[in-house]
Parts: structure tokens; sequence; C-alpha cells
């Protein structure tokens, strides 16, 4: 009990920590490190909690993914920091007294909020004890099934994300010689080549 | 002393509150209020799955699973608007998106 107290401080101080300095970093590109930080300890509190699967796909897809595009983008695109950075403390106090309110309201609802023990009976969807099952093949037992509709709004969605990134950054240059397949198939004899009588010595 | 669910919704509520602040004091550098939605989107992931761990409900983890397939979704769309909008413009200053005037 004593490690999982311990590794929960250590994820959660260094999540925080990276959090913090996501925001409050001067270079984006440092931001999108922290970023990375702060999702690896997120996969960590979810291997405390039991989500094997779960804290994978935060990896995988995540820190492999998402955060590599981030990445890409603050690279490709060529902007003055500093400039940006200007008049950031103008939204400090604001900020600040919003943040605390939102933490303050938050804290306040989860200290005096429990849990009924019944709630546990009421599961839709069990978790089976894992020795019998692994999280994984849970998941996916009820994926598959229950919640099969849903996956597939999910596939949805990021087919529609993918054609709308695409459709977006797509431009077509002039000037650029590009490949008509339709055209070349259509191409027959008859129109392509000219047969000329040549008379010896005279040439065309 | 034993890590309870209170500890989890204290984390996920602290990150939170960091993303939204994030949003007030970036708000001039798009990229950053983006990286700010992705630590909202963990916060609540980090709810997600605390709850189904400790209610034993495996629903809560496939509601996460879904919030993880929007989010890219939404960093993905989010980015390439990035990309068009700094082409066009050359600049991502957030204060210069009033040309529809909304």
């Amino acid at each position: 009990m004593a490690a999982t107290a311990f590794f929960f401080y250590l994820f959660a101080a260094i999540a925080v920590a990276s959090a913090v300095m996501v925001i409050t970093s001067r270079n984006s590109v440092h931001s999108v490190l922290y970023l990375i930080l702060c999702f690896f300890n997120g996969a960590g509190l979810f291997i405390l909690l039991g989500a094997e699967f779960l804290a994978m796909i935060l990896v995988v897809v995540y820190v492999g993914a998402v955060m590599v595009l981030f990445l890409f983008v603050v690279m490709m695109l060529d902007i003055d920091f500093a400039e940006m950075r200007q008049g950031m403390l103008n939204y400090l106090p604001v900020g600040a007294t919003i943040g605390l309110i939102l933490l303050v309201e938050l804290i306040l609802a989860l200290g005096t909020w429990a849990v009924s023990p019944e709630a546990g009976r009421a599961a839709a969807a069990p978790i089976p004890p894992l020795d019998a099952l692994s999280n994984t093949e849970a998941l996916g037992r009820i994926l598959y099934t229950k919640y099969v509709y849903y996956f597939q709004a999910a596939g949805m969605v990021l087919l529609v994300a993918m054609i709308g990134a695409i459709v977006l950054t797509l431009r077509h240059k002039e000037g650029v010689k590009r490949q008509n397949i339709a055209a070349q198939v259509a191409r027959r004899p008859a129109n392509a080549i000219e047969i000329r009588k040549v008379r010896p010595g005279q040439g065309i | 002393m034993t890590i309870g669910l209170s500890h989890y919704l204290t984390l996920a509520a602290i990150l939170f509150t960091i993303g939204i602040f994030g949003i007030f004091l970036n708000r001039k550098n798009v990229i950053v209020i983006l990286m700010s939605i992705e630590l909202i989107l963990l916060a609540v992931n980090i709810n997600f799955v605390a709850f189904s761990a400790f209610l034993g409900d495996l629903t809560g983890q496939i509601f996460a699973l879904l919030v993880l397939t929007v989010a890219a979704g939404e960093a993905a769309i989010g980015l390439a608007i990035l990309v068009v909008y700094f082409r066009n413009r050359g600049s991502i200053a957030v204060e210069d998106i009033n040309l529809m005037k909304g």
C-alpha cells in the first residue's frame, strides 16, 4: 500500500508540475515536451488505477501521435514566441481569479460529497476479477458487443477528422504538372501519332 | 495511508484548473490554448478512470476511450486550421482573428 501511495504522489506531483510548466514556459516547443511528460505521468496514474489498456493508449496515441503532431506544427510554423508573450501579465489577475474560484468550488464539491456504497452494485459493466480476465480483454469484450455503436461512432469521428484535416491543408500549386490518368488511358493511336510520307532526299 | 477516490479527484481538479488558467494566461498563443484543452481533457479522463476503478464499472474506461478519440480528432482539426491560418496571414495571433466579425 505504501508503494501505491508513493507512486501516486510521485506521478501526481510530476504531472502537476509539468502542467504548470506547459502553460508558463517561454517556448512552445518546451510546452509540448512538458505536456508529453504530463501525459506519461497520467499514464502511470492509469496503471495505478488498473486501467492498463488506457494507459498504453495514452502513451501510444497521445504521446506518439498527437503530441508529435503538435511538435511538427510548432516547429513548422515560424512564430515569434517572444512577441506572443507580450501582454501575458495583463491576463494574469483575471485568469488567476477565475482559476482560484474554480479550484475552490471543485474542492468544496469534492469535500462534501461521498459515493454511496450501493453505487458499485448498480454497475452497468462490472470489472471482472483480474485473474479471470485482463483489463484489455474485459474492455474488448464489452467494447465490441455492448458499446459497438459508440465504437463505430468513434471511428466515424476519426474518419471525418482525417478528411477534414486533409481538405483544410491540401492546396494545388499553379504550374505543377500532374499525371492525368484518364487522359493517358483514353489516348488512342489515331490521335496520338501521325503518319507522313517521306520522300527520299527531301525530308519532312 | 491509502489512496482513495478523492485523491484522484483532487488531482484531476488541479489539472483542470491549470488548463483553464492556461487558456487565460496564453491568450495570444493558439498552440498553448490547444495544449491547455488537452490538459483539461486529461483531467476529465483521470476522473472517468478513477470513478471506473473505484466503483468497479468498466463503462467509465469505455467513455474515456471515446474522449481520447474526440481529443485526437480535435487536435488534428485544430492544428490543420492553424496551419491554414498561418499560411494565409503569416501569424497565429488570436487577436487578429476577427475577419468574420463574429
